[in-house]
């Protein structure tokens, strides 16, 4: 468990590390490096050289604006976890990353390194797929924005080209009045989820859903939107059989075959249960965020 | 000191030292200019190797030697069959080095020396293995039919040993049953997982032909021997330090792992220390692990839900190799009937070889494969007899008046006849109904339930052997120039606190704090005999012999005090480091008779002034040193178990089960334990809570996954699902002490307790909580969420 030789660079500019990165086929981002420097020391990742990001000028920082979060390359997970402003305009981003593995891997671990190696399992990429945000990457020819359901292409497989750094990640605020609601399943407390469901309600005036999104980590080969359940539960009362049949609707989402810590059919029985207490929870809260509104 | 410290719950003499991250552990000895190791494993389960090329490795610059079964002479050897039984047939040890054939994906095939472990890495990857596959059958029952894939070619049907052991009249009880049981449960594997994998480094003196072997083993001085008999040199010459070590669990007790003997080869062979130090990937391939049995078990009972017989069978995977012996499954074939009177038992077992590293003892050695068994099936019993599953174990325990209950015809591991010696079972057993408050959870249950939430409880009984013999020894001197007392025993510690309870059981004797006891284990030339730290057995072993031994310096002490103070020897007493004229000012330190019991010729202190010519503390007419007197406070004894000492304790808990999810939550959990007189209750606790871990993590998360190929899928921390501190519930500890009968401290094992009976009693907790959905079975651990799923589903839910 040594690595074997690797090369290691500290460039002070993107266009650097871009340079760096196109001229070596086996180069790497090293951020927070919580997976890549283990899967080093296994000899999983064999990189030829290490771009270590961390001096970059204009990589740090969280920016909360009125269309959403802007999280930049080199936010670790704890800040964005605690930060104040994050947690007024999205709360459910907090509720997500209490789940990230444990406090010293969230210390040192970024939000969009998360992002970039797109474990399937992961919550940060669920986040950005329930939401609809997206990221930003920057290569040798220019910016461009990548939506989150372009990004995540497969199993630890992303839309990003090898000599582009993504520099940021863009997450929506929750809409107005809107409920939320996160919770996974894991076999212990901080491993990746075998199952986790997020989901954002909002409810009309006579208390039936308006809008639901629901996506899920840990089933598929990428998190994915449950549209079909989505589309099963808007426009209802959200009552018992309406989440059955979302429920039932979603157990073919789950591809992800038999694995060493639970079968297929188990994460399907998990993914229902899931989606009812998901679905209730984010519906209790946007039925008190309407009252409290109302009340006011 | 007049507070008795033996019972006191005094904080840990090495726990300062650790805390800082002072400790030394092998990788932490500083050898200059070491050379490391990294070994080639076999990839495959079973093959043929038609051809090891390793030019290119040699080539590797940094690469000082590369080595196969060819380069390592008089080494190319099977490794030695520790513990010989007449059930085993053909039994086979593991090379050093792979010769022709590979059995176990891991076992070493090539050992690389080198500058660094990362060129040693690099070259390992070099050499280049022709290796021809051949099939393997990981399941112990297919194994043993005709034709299957065999693990040593010469051995068919994969039979490793056959043991038939019985006690009374089984048969007669089966046919004089009223009902009878039976049930097919199974504990699957696991590892022990120490916070420091294992780690060996030698350095080699030429000039004075001394070997010093630096291994985190919990057998220095078995080692030793082993050592100087493979290498044939003098024991004398080869001095083995197991110095901190990061945990054992009875990993770290087997000899030889290939390196032990392989890298102190290196060092004699290239004039250089060399040191391995094993990672974690391969402490999951290499090392030893345990549990796999399959026990088919049924109980002979009457209506009143007595047991009158049992008989017992199982198949106990022993891996590729056997070095170890029949002990684990010898122990479970004897712990299989509990607490419980059962006076007719009949068990069987066959040890079958599978295509994984081998089996020897890890924390519980077949025990929690014999509680789960037993305890399983006296929850079916109770169930069928319709009787309450804490009565029917008070109709079965052993009742106090019964000791020594003794099982004819059962040969506990170390060859003796199984004795239960002492103990208040079914005290036990009411304590814990108490302390989980069992007569009101019918009614919290159903509350519950009308809630949506589904609570379980979940109960088991455990014995366990301990403190098996040969012997231990133990030798205490007290320092003349700082009046500190010196305890060296010949077995190690790997962390539970040895020094402690050694300094405490010393202390008492001597008058001294237990902080001025220094404690040293673990190294050869501190102690020339001895055997290991296994079984429950370094408080009960060890413990008795220092305190033998510490006896003996009192009655020293106490002589030579007297003599020194001018008074007989009963007006004395030792406290805060002084001997004492009773009821005066008057006293004389430690330090100083030790000082005054050595006759001195040159005063180097005010103290030794008095040791010159005419050592007032000899009060003789002849020489300074009287025939048959030896100078010093200093005494050496040992102590040897006329047999077993059995512990006991019975486990409860609450467990509530999410049927969504499928998972398991431990709401309360109770452990009633007795282990006979504590010498530290907080130790005691220590090792239970420790134990109770473990077997939380054997009942519901650690299992070693291996595929179909024989390769283990989950060989690291983040697969391999070691609980974390959050998933181990606050447990409820209360003691009893029934004083062993056995031994003069009156004490009983406690290493193991902890984690025999945990995967019973979820088990049986997890089964309660979910009757409402029908009479679904749990009768294998550990218990997966996907398992509960299954029984839900095919129960319709």
């Amino acid at each position: 468990m040594k690595p074997s030789i690797f090369g290691y660079e500290a460039p002070t500019s993107l266009e650097d590390a871009i340079r760096l990165l196109a001229g070596d086929t086996d180069a790497v981002v090293l951020a927070g490096g919580q997976t890549l420097l283990p899967a080093m020391n296994f000899r999983a990742a064999n990189p030829s050289l290490l771009v270590d990001i961390q001096h970059i000028q204009g990589l740090r920082g969280i920016a909360v604006g009125a269309d959403g979060i802007v999280v930049k390359a080199m936010v670790r997970h704890r800040e964005f976890e605690l930060d104040q402003d994050v947690l007024c305009a999205n709360p459910l981003v907090a509720e997500v990353i209490q789940h990230v593995a444990h406090v010293p891997i969230r210390t040192r671990g970024t939000v969009v390194g998360s992002l970039c190696h797109a474990d399937p399992s992961a919550e940060i990429p669920l986040l950005l797929v329930l939401l609809g945000g997206s990221v930003i990457a920057q290569g040798p020819s220019g910016t461009r924005e990548i939506a989150a359901e372009d990004f995540f292409q497969s199993f630890l497989t992303t839309a990003r080209s090898h000599d582009e750094i993504v520099i940021e990640a863009r997450f929506p605020l929750l809409p107005r009045r809107a409920g939320w609601a996160f919770d996974e399943v894991t076999r212990r407390h901080g491993d990746y989820a075998v199952v986790g469901v997020g989901c954002v309600v909002s409810l009309d005036g006579s208390g039936c859903a308006e809008r639901v999104r629901l996506a899920a980590c840990g089933i598929a080969d990428r998190p994915i939107r449950l549209k079909d359940a989505e589309a099963i539960l808007t426009g209802t009362a959200l009552g018992i059989s309406d989440l059955d049949a979302a429920a039932e609707a979603s157990v073919a989402a789950v591809t992800q075959p038999d694995d060493i810590n639970v079968s297929q059919s188990y994460r399907r029985r998990a993914l229902g249960a899931l989606i009812r207490r998901m679905v209730v929870k984010a519906a209790q809260r946007a039925g008190s965020a309407q009252h409290a509104e109302s009340v006011a | 000191m007049s507070t008795r410290m033996f019972g006191a719950r005094i904080e840990r003499n090495i726990d300062p030292k650790l805390l800082r991250g002072e400790g030394a552990f092998v990788d932490d000895i500083p050898l200059s200019d070491a050379l490391h190791v990294a070994f080639l494993r076999s990839p495959h389960a079973r093959a043929r190797i038609n051809a090891i090329d390793t030019a290119a490795a040699k080539a590797h610059p940094g690469v000082v030697a590369v080595y196969t079964c060819d380069d390592i002479g008089a080494l190319d050897v099977e490794m030695p069959l520790l513990i010989p039984h007449p059930s085993m047939t053909n039994p086979q040890t593991q090379r050093p080095l792979a010769r022709g054939d590979v059995h176990y994906v891991g076992q070493t095939v090539a050992m690389v020396v080198a500058v660094d472990r990362y060129t040693a890495e690099d070259a390992a990857a070099m050499i280049e293995v022709d290796y021809a596959p051949l099939a393997v059958e990981m399941d112990m029952i297919r194994a043993l039919q005709d034709g299957a894939p065999r693990v040593h070619a010469s051995i068919p049907n994969n039979l490793a040993a056959h043991f038939v052991q019985s006690s009374g009249d089984p048969d007669g009880a089966f046919a004089a049953a009223e009902h009878v049981t039976r049930i097919t449960v199974q504990v699957d594997r696991s590892t022990a997982a120490p916070m420091e994998c294992r780690a060996v480094a030698a350095r080699w003196e030429a000039v004075t032909g001394e070997l010093t072997v630096w291994d985190g083993t919990q057998a220095p001085i078995s080692v030793r021997g082993g050592l100087a008999s493979v290498f044939g040199i003098d024991e004398d010459k080869v001095r083995v330090i197991a110095p901190d070590v990061g945990g054992g669990f009875g990993q770290k007790v087997l000899l030889f792992y290939p390196d032990e003997l392989l890298v102190p080869m290196a060092a004699m062979q290239l004039g250089r220390p060399v040191k391995y130090i094993e990672d974690r990937r391969e402490n999951f391939i290499g090392s030893s692990q345990e549990r796999t049995q399959i026990h088919t078990i049924e109980l002979a009972a009457l209506k009143s839900g007595e047991v009158i017989g049992l008989r017992d069978f199982f198949l106990h995977d022993t891996g590729a190799f056997i070095p170890y012996g029949i002990a684990v499954a010898q122990v479970a074939s004897t712990s299989i009937a509990g607490p419980y009177r059962i006076p007719n038992i009949l068990v069987e077992f066959k040890a079958v070889y599978t295509p994984t590293v081998q089996v020897t003892p890890y924390r519980g050695c077949g025990r929690p494969q014999a509680c789960f068994a037993i305890e399983r099936a006296m929850d079916q019993l109770a169930q069928e007899l319709g009787l309450d599953r804490f009565e029917i174990r008070r109709r079965n325990l052993i009742a106090d008046n019964q000791f020594p209950y003794a099982r004819e015809g059962l040969l506990f591991a170390d060859g003796l006849k199984v004795t239960l010696d002492s103990g208040q079972y079914g005290k036990a057993l009411a304590m814990a109904a108490a302390e989980l408050g069992a007569e009101s959870f019918a009614a919290a249950q159903a509350k519950a339930l009308s809630e949506g939430r589904y609570l379980g409880l979940g109960l088991a009984c455990y014995v366990e052997g301990t403190g098996l013999g040969p012997y231990e020894g133990g030798h205490v001197k007290i320092h003349p120039i700082t009046g500190k007392v010196y305890v060296n025993t010949g077995l190690s510690t790997q962390g539970q606190g040895h020094d402690t309870v050694f300094a405490q059981i010393v202390a008492d004797q001597l008058g001294v704090s237990p902080q001025d006891v220094i404690v040293v284990e673990g190294d050869t030339k501190a102690f020339d005999w001895g055997v290991a730290t296994f079984a429950s057995r370094a408080a009960v072993v060890s413990g008795n012999a220092i305190h033998k031994t510490a006896v003996t310096v009192r009655k020293k002490v106490l002589q030579a005090a007297a003599n020194m103070l001018d008074v007989d020897i009963d007006s004395i007493e030792l406290r805060d480091s002084a001997a004492w004229v009773k009821g005066s000012n008057r006293f004389v330190p430690l330090a100083a008779i030790a000082t005054a019991s050595n006759p001195l010729r040159y005063a180097f202190n005010k103290a030794a002034q008095a040791a010159t010519q005419f050592a007032p503390a000899s009060k003789h007419d002849g020489p300074p040193l009287a025939e048959g007197e030896a100078p010093g406070l200093e005494a050496t004894d040992y102590y040897s178990p006329s047999q077993s000492t059995w512990a006991y304790g019975v486990h409860a808990a609450v467990v509530e089960v999410d049927p969504g999810l499928c998972t398991v939550k431990i709401r309360k959990y109770v452990c009633i334990h007795d282990c006979g007189n504590m010498i530290n209750p907080m130790l005691v606790e220590g090792q239970v809570m420790g134990g109770i871990a473990q077997g939380i993590g054997g009942a519901l998360y650690e299992h070693l996954d291996y595929q179909a190929d024989g390769n283990l899928a989950n060989a690291s921390l983040m697969d391999f699902l070691v609980p974390y501190a959050t998933e181990i519930p606050d447990v409820s500890i209360l003691h009893l002490e029934t004083p062993s009968p056995l031994n003069p401290l009156g004490v009983k094992g406690v290493g193991e307790a902890g984690c025999i009976a945990v995967g019973a009693v979820v088990a049986s907790g997890v089964e309660d909580a979910l009757r409402p959905f029908g009479a679904l079975k749990f009768h294998q651990v550990p218990l997966s969420p996907t398992m509960i799923a299954d029984a839900l589903e095919r129960a319709g839910h």
